[in-house]
């Protein structure tokens, strides 16, 4: 049978086949796992059928527990049901994974694999989420590439139907959910042929109903349980077989043969690797090279990992084997070796394998996507010939600590000459990912060669850097390892060769393509050193092309994507010149055909005019550069920046040595001043002329690039030629000057401060007090003002109120220069709590695109300030952020009242009226902080002196003797679905903490699926067809504690209501809640509009600002204010300038306007209730606490 | 009984009271009661191709955005079916009009490429428009484009569509050209059917407190008759073709002026969006009770009776108005 040859990656292709045999599929976002979530939600908006042909019922939970739950009682109804998810996730499905299986039912939880946060969180992939369900009972298959997770996922569904053993079929997080490649796509005949009709009706049969009654779920006494528990063997016994069984019926309908246990090598390979996952294609080649070589060396893929089947294993194992080596790619610290590692240990000794026994090593690899290559392998097989060989090793890092990793050499490859490998070096923005997929479906779908994509990111949102590494070639590739040498190699931006060491992919003899916006004659003159020595030293051919004027020219803005796809294919020689063309532009059609015809025109517009424009460059013999490659951070950064973190921000991460990294995952703040990423072309610049000092430009810099300062006119001497300044409009701060100044190599050139800015010119309103202009030009002249203006002393914070917008923007930021989207809605809200409160703050984060920016390596946007004062911040999970945050009140509560009775014990020695002021402090305000801090700077040294326990005590506690406010800050992913029962808890428990929650309304970080807070007729992943319900007004239930603070806010509709809410929040005893609109890239339309946006989304009624005091309940007040009018305008005139509205309109107009008109009844019905609550009557009980007293 | 059938653009209508373009005459329920109501024709709102382009490209601009950057992100926004950011909506919105009624529709098209004019008004026949109304409408800011290449391109758009389409076409015109007459035989020459008097330019605002330049819409008025009236007038048997007037059209008078000066056919939007489609009947009742009053007995008989060349002193219609007007204080 002709099957249909399809491009795609391991999420879709496992997602086909989920969906196909579902009627129910309950899904949560997690990377790298959501896409397969994504592809169900849209194909049941779609209509599409199963196999049955009705449409299987998608629901998003609130999380992979609630996923798991609803799973669990969607097939205890009877229903086929599936979920997918990976890392975390996973874990938090464990608790059903034990029933599920205890009650022997059928079902397949497709998980791409990946890394469990320990010393910090990864999103890319191990096994280590897969090993942690080993206990459930569940079967556990995995598959090595995208062909197999299609085959696999057919197996894994048709097979437990039969042994009634849940199963879990698992593939390598990034690297085979995300690899793009060519498959055999099976059809509906194949899925109705593996497919037996009478073991779906007999799961139905077996379904609780109260037609035919049962009791399942028992509670089991001492007496019984261990019986019951022994109840599933034989279904365990009997399951390796029916895979199997299932495994040959595959085989014989598609011709692709698997087996439990694979073995691919000598037949009397001496040599033995046991391996599971992509890696196994990698040992596989690299085995299959060594024994051209005349070794005797082999694989064991192992596919069914459990039940893990003795017999079959060492029925795959070669009779010759001397040496075994089991490679895990997770890690259990402390054990007497990682989990697949003792099953082969466990085999062998009980499976009576030939004696002398084999020796038996283990050893780790590939942990978090680390790379595992056939170098790797090689030298996996090396240690075996080995006398005394490592065990419990490592392979692809170098561990200096415990020295357990083992040698290798880099240098050795096994690409097939015949395939051709790619690399390109994109920018996010640039579109390069996007045409390198296209390309990838173009020559594996246009023509015989067969094609693999995979595509690595930097982590971060804003100027990202992207590689992408194709291979294309007539065989079959299965080269799960990045491209180390490249015969084409493109730089899609000319700035990345000061950065980066672009040309390392580069194999000698391979094509260079830069897009420059120097010509052929220009651009020699213009490269670092290093790239012209690289060029001549591998004999590069050298070609350039305008791709910005070309862009510029046919109206693509800074999409270049299509222009530097052509010259691929041009150069390369894939196919004939127009038959690329032409099939460039049926591809073009294809992605963009449904966004309108102009696009499609443009983009063909822009092929037809490249050609042209790109030229070879004749490659001189010398290199003539008289300038090298930047150094990552500059030469005064610290030590450890420089020699670690700077090492990752090169891209060169995998060098470091173990030693390098902190043990414990700690790092010092403060590191986004030396990464200056240098992403915008423009940025703003000040014009004092026309400015009026109200600080509004800096308030919503999402970067913290914009600062202002008020200093003495002495400062004035010795500042930069180019330094401006006026004089300074603070009442407090007579006869001074003021700055402000802007960051160049930090702005992300957002725009946002130009769109805030309320002055304007007289004569000529389109210049503002603030404007972009050109960076390149102007950017070493800033430079030298930022850091003059860095070197001026900050304001005296106890010299004037804080309750302004005017007077906070003088107080130096602690969240700065983070990789949050350029205009991020969230960070603004961040960067003023610091401003506020930063060096007195305690962040428990929840995970999400905070996490992110806020932690992701190489650096930190949290800073602290010349005291060494800062945010202290960590994150725990997604869902225990609120109680993670509890957990910090808790410890500074129990130190703070164990330090109060140190000091009323310690009196005597330290002194009473120290003791006195310490005790009765008031510190509500930034002078009353600031001498707490002098005492408690005195308590301690009069506490070092003397020799005493309960001294020592207390001066390891008398820090805490200073307020410090505990923030619990998270998106709404975290507040209103998953971490929600938590913060719930934590609202309630009455304790002074404060909740802020970056309400963007969507689940942002993993590319915005919906959640609880998405508003009703916005259409998001997970609610492709808009969602029909309305948002949940958290804040209304955190309202209805009573002794609650809450507030609603929206900086760009008032950010004197926010300041005032945040300070209101720390005052606060008790728990707080900020609601904080975030506009957000997932909204859909330009992000320089965002505070725009904020204020027709108040003005609309859609979110009303309001804040709800209890403190005022005491006074005898309401405690309710709505700081926001009646709404003026329509939902739709806010909602419709978002393109998470305006799709619906553009795609199904009588369901956007059924919805539409019931978001606008929303509105009208919660302005009611909430003017209704403001409106009534409180009277004062003459107790100024209402909370946990 | 008065004859109100007027002939225009080589169709017969029941009488010249034509719905323009607004709202009303975009959706399907709308455009029933407008028949009920007694309308002889709908012209369907224009199809902008620059708003066309313009939603595509945001569109596009939006689900890119942030897109293949991030590796927990590739995208922000899910991929649905279809989107309706090209023609189609029209196309479909307006044949389904033309097939619910039996009254005449006109398409209108406001093009902004060669390739578009021409493409959009094939497909605005293809969709069944009974005939089909260019809505020249561009504001030239261009201080090194002159008057007579402007007028060229247009000319030349007209001749493009006029080869590539059999409907009748209209040609809608703002009044802003220093030799109108000219310009209008011109475009009678290169295919024009008829000559649709005037559009009505909806001028921004500026907010005095933002110092913003603000969109605004406002409804016409009776006072904005006079200029299409004053220029139909003046054409009207000069130029051979029809003429439609549209702004400023309110009552049963402002049609009756209209036929007068030389329209075969009224159009009126502000009215009904104003008072309602009642204003339809009330408004052709008024005209026939007029007419009745008067003696007329056709549309035909009144057409041009109060044009240039009809009227005993032509030069009220020329400068010599402006100079009594202002010798009158």
């Amino acid at each position: 049978m002709m099957r249909e040859k399809i491009t795609l990656d391991g999420n879709e292709a496992t997602a086909k086949i989920a969906y196909k045999l579902s009627e129910v599929v309950a899904i949560y976002p997690i990377t790298p796992s959501s896409a397969m979530g994504e592809f169900a939600d849209e194909w049941a908006a779609y209509k599409q059928p199963n196999l049955w042909g009705t449409i299987p019922l998608v629901i998003e939970m609130q999380s992979e527990g609630g996923a798991a739950g609803a799973v669990h009682g969607a097939l205890q109804s009877g229903a086929l049901t599936t979920t997918f998810t990976a890392s975390q996730g996973l874990l938090l499905m464990i608790p059903n994974m034990y029933k599920i299986a205890g009650e022997l039912t059928s079902t397949v939880f497709h998980v791409s694999a990946r890394s469990i946060a320990a010393q910090g969180l990864s999103i890319f992939g191990d096994h280590s989420d897969v090993m942690a369900t080993r206990g459930t009972g569940f079967a556990l298959l995995a598959s090595n590439s995208v062909q197999e997770a299609h085959d696999t996922a057919l197996i894994a569904h048709t097979a437990t139907m039969e042994a009634r053993v849940p199963f879990l079929h698992f593939f390598d997080g990034f690297r085979t959910s995300h690899e793009v490649n060519k498959i055999e796509q099976l059809g509906q005949e194949d899925i109705r042929a593996m497919v037996d009709d009478n073991l779906v009706q007999a799961h139905r049969a077996r379904a609780l109903s109260p037609d035919r009654p049962v009791l399942r779920g028992t509670a089991q006494n001492p007496d019984v349980y261990f019986q019951a528990r022994e109840t599933v063997n034989p279904y365990y016994q009997v399951c390796p077989d029916i895979v199997q069984k299932y495994m040959d019926k595959f085989a014989a309908l598609t011709g692709r043969s698997y087996h439990l246990f694979d073995y691919e090598g000598a037949p009397d390979a001496e040599r033995v690797i046991v391996v599971m996952g992509s890696g196994a294609e990698t040992v596989a080649d690299t085995a299959a090279y060594l024994m051209g070589h005349g070794e005797k060396v082999g694989v064991v893929k192992v596919r069914l990992y459990r039940p893990f089947s003795m017999k079959h294993f060492l029925k795959a194992l070669p009779a010759t084997v001397k040496t075994i080596t089991v490679l895990d790619r997770c890690k259990e610290p402390g054990s007497s070796g990682e989990p697949l590692y003792l099953d082969v240990v466990a085999a062998i000794s009980e499976g009576g394998a030939s004696d002398p026994k084999p020796r038996i090593l283990g050893g780790r690899y590939g942990l978090s996507s680390k790379e595992f290559t056939p170098a790797m392998a090689k030298g996996v097989f090396d240690e075996m010939l080995k006398d005394t060989p490592k065990n419990h090793f490592t392979v692809g890092i170098y561990d200096d600590v415990t020295h357990n990793s083992i040698d290798y050499d880099p240098e050795f490859h096994i690409e097939m000459p015949q395939t051709v490998r790619c690399v390109f070096w994109g920018l996010g923005a640039d579109g390069t990912v996007g045409a390198n997929k296209n390309s990838i479906k173009i020559i594996g779908e246009e023509t015989d060669n067969f094609a693999q994509g995979y595509f690595v990111y930097d982590s971060k949102k804003s100027g990202s850097v992207t590689i992408s590494h194709l291979r294309f070639g007539t065989k079959p590739i299965r080269a799960p390892y990045l491209i180390s040498q490249a015969n084409f190699v493109a730089c899609h931006q000319f700035s990345f060769l000061e950065r980066y060491d672009v040309l390392k992919y580069a194999a000698p003899g391979a094509v260079f393509l830069l897009n420059s916006i120097y010509g052929p004659d220009q651009v020699w003159d213009n490269l670092p050193r290093e790239v012209q020595q690289a060029i001549i030293d591998k004999k590069l051919r050298f070609y350039v092309i305008d791709a910005y004027e070309v862009a510029a020219q046919t109206g693509m803005g800074g999409r270049i994507n299509t222009i530097m796809q052509t010259c691929f294919f041009a150069i390369s020689n894939v196919l004939p010149r127009e038959q690329a063309i032409t099939e460039i532009k049926h591809a073009i059609e294809k992605t963009y055909g449904k966004r309108g015809e102009a696009v499609v025109k443009r983009n063909f517009e822009a092929v037809d005019q490249t050609l042209a424009n790109l030229f070879e460059v004749k490659v001189p013999e010398q290199v003539t550069s008289g300038f090298t490659r930047r150094p990552p951070v500059p030469n005064q950064a610290p030590e450890f920046v420089q020699q670690v973190l700077g090492a990752m921000i090169a891209g060169e991460g995998d060098s470091l040595p173990v030693s390098a990294m902190p043990a414990d995952g700690t790092y010092p703040t403060g590191t986004t001043q030396w990464e200056k990423r240098n992403i915008t072309l423009e940025i703003p610049v000040w014009e004092p002329d026309l400015c009026i000092q109200c600080g509004k430009c800096c308030f919503v810099c999402p970067h913290a690039v914009i600062r202002e300062k008020v200093y003495a006119p002495s400062y004035l001497e010795g500042a930069p030629e180019s330094w401006l300044a006026m004089d300074a409009r603070w009442k407090e701060f007579p006869d001074m000057k003021y700055t402000l100044v802007v960051s160049p190599e930090d702005c992300t050139g957002c725009g946002l401060c130009v769109e805030v800015c309320p002055a304007k010119d007289k004569s000529q309103v389109g210049r503002k007090a603030i404007n972009m202009a050109p960076q390149p030009p102007i950017r070493e002249r800033e430079n030298i003002n930022w850091d003059y203006f860095l070197s001026l002393p900050e304001v005296d914070r106890t010299q004037m109120s804080l309750k302004t917008v005017k007077n906070s923007q003088l107080l130096q930021p602690l969240f700065e220069f983070s990789g949050a989207c350029a205009g991020c809605g969230e960070t603004p809200y961040l960067k003023l709590l610091t401003q506020l409160l930063g060096d007195r703050i305690v962040v428990a984060n929840a995970t999400g695109c905070s996490s992110i920016y806020g932690g992701n390596l190489p650096t930190t946007p949290w800073a602290k300030n010349a005291e060494g004062r800062g945010p202290a911040w960590s994150n725990s999970l997604f869902e225990d952020n609120a109680e993670f945050g509890l957990g910090m009140r808790l410890t500074l509560d129990k130190h703070g009242e164990y330090a109060r009775e140190l000091l009323a014990q310690l009196a005597g020695l330290v002194g009473e009226s120290l003791v006195d002021e310490l005790l009765r402090a008031d510190q509500s305000s930034e002078a009353g902080i600031k001498a707490q801090r002098e005492r408690v700077a005195t308590l301690k040294q009069r506490l070092a002196g003397i020799d005493d326990d309960q001294a020592r005590d207390l001066l390891s506690l008398a820090d805490v003797l200073v307020r410090k406010s505990v923030w619990i800050i998270g998106g709404d992913g975290w507040a209103y679905d998953i971490g929600y029962g938590g913060l719930d808890h934590v609202l309630a428990s009455g304790r002074n903490v404060n909740i802020l929650v970056l309400d963007t309304e969507v689940y942002s970080n993993t590319g915005g699926q919906a959640s609880k807070s998405t508003p009703r007729a916005a259409v998001a992943k997970f609610a492709a067809q808009g969602k029909s319900i309305p948002k949940k007004d958290m804040g209304m239930i955190a309202m209805a504690y009573g002794y609650v603070y809450v507030a609603r806010v929206a900086m760009g509709a008032s950010d004197q209501q926010t300041l005032t809410a945040f300070a209101e929040a720390d005052a606060y005893d008790g728990p707080s809640l900020i609601i904080a609109y975030s506009h957000c890239i997932a909204h859909g339309y330009d992000l320089k509009k965002g505070l725009e946006q904020q204020k027709l989304a108040v003005a609309s009624g859609v979110w009303p600002l309001y804040r709800f005091n209890p403190a005022l309940i005491a006074e005898g007040h309401n405690p309710l204010s709505i700081d926001s009018k009646e709404p003026t305008i329509p939902v739709s005139q806010y909602a419709y300038n978002e393109t998470r509205y305006r799709m619906l309109l553009q795609s199904d107009e009588q369901r956007a306007e059924a919805l539409m008109k019931l978001a606008q009844k929303d509105v009208r019905g919660r302005w009611d209730l909430y003017k209704q609550m403001a409106a009534m009557h409180y009277e004062g009980d003459g107790n100024g606490k209402t909370g946990n007293d | 009984m008065v004859d109100l059938t007027t002939n225009y653009l080589g169709l017969t209508l029941k009488n010249p009271f034509v719905a323009s373009s607004s709202p009303l005459t975009n959706k399907l329920g709308t455009a029933l009661q407008l028949e009920e109501a007694g309308v002889a024709a709908l012209i369907m709102p224009s199809l902008f191709e620059e708003q066309i382009i313009h939603d595509s490209l945001r569109l596009d601009r939006d689900y890119t955005r942030g897109a293949e950057s991030f590796a927990e992100a590739l995208s922000y926004l899910p991929e649905t079916g279809q989107y309706s950011v090209g023609p189609d909506k029209y196309l479909d919105n307006l044949s389904n009009i033309k097939r619910a009624v039996k009254i005449p529709v006109f398409g209108s098209l406001n093009g902004v490429t060669t390739g578009g004019w021409v493409d959009y008004a094939r497909r605005i026949e293809q969709a069944g428009a009974d005939a089909l109304e260019l809505n020249l409408y561009d504001i030239c800011t261009d201080p090194e484009m002159g008057s007579q290449e402007q007028e060229d391109r247009h000319i030349t758009l007209v001749r493009d569509v006029r080869a590539r389409v059999s409907i009748p076409i209209a040609v809608k015109l703002s009044p802003f050209y220093t030799a109108l007459p000219n310009f209008a035989r011109r475009l009678t020459e290169a295919g024009a059917d008829g000559l649709v008097l005037f559009n009505r330019f909806y001028q921004p605002d500026f907010d005095l407190e933002t110092l913003d330049v603000v969109p605004h819409l406002v409804l016409s008025n009776s006072h904005e008759l006079r200029l299409p009236l004053r220029w139909i007038a003046i054409l009207y048997g000069k130029i051979r073709t029809d003429f439609g007037l549209t702004s400023g059209l309110h009552s049963a008078e402002d049609l009756i002026k209209a036929v007068m000066a030389g329209a075969s056919a009224t159009m009126v939007a502000s009215e009904l969006l104003m008072h309602g489609f009642g204003r339809v009947t009330e408004i052709l009742n008024d005209v026939q009770e007029w007419m009745e009053e008067h003696e007329y007995v056709s549309i035909e008989q009144m057409k041009g009776s109060m044009s240039h060349q009809a009227i005993g002193d032509p030069s009220a219609l020329e400068r010599a108005n402006y100079m009594r007007v202002l010798s009158s204080y």
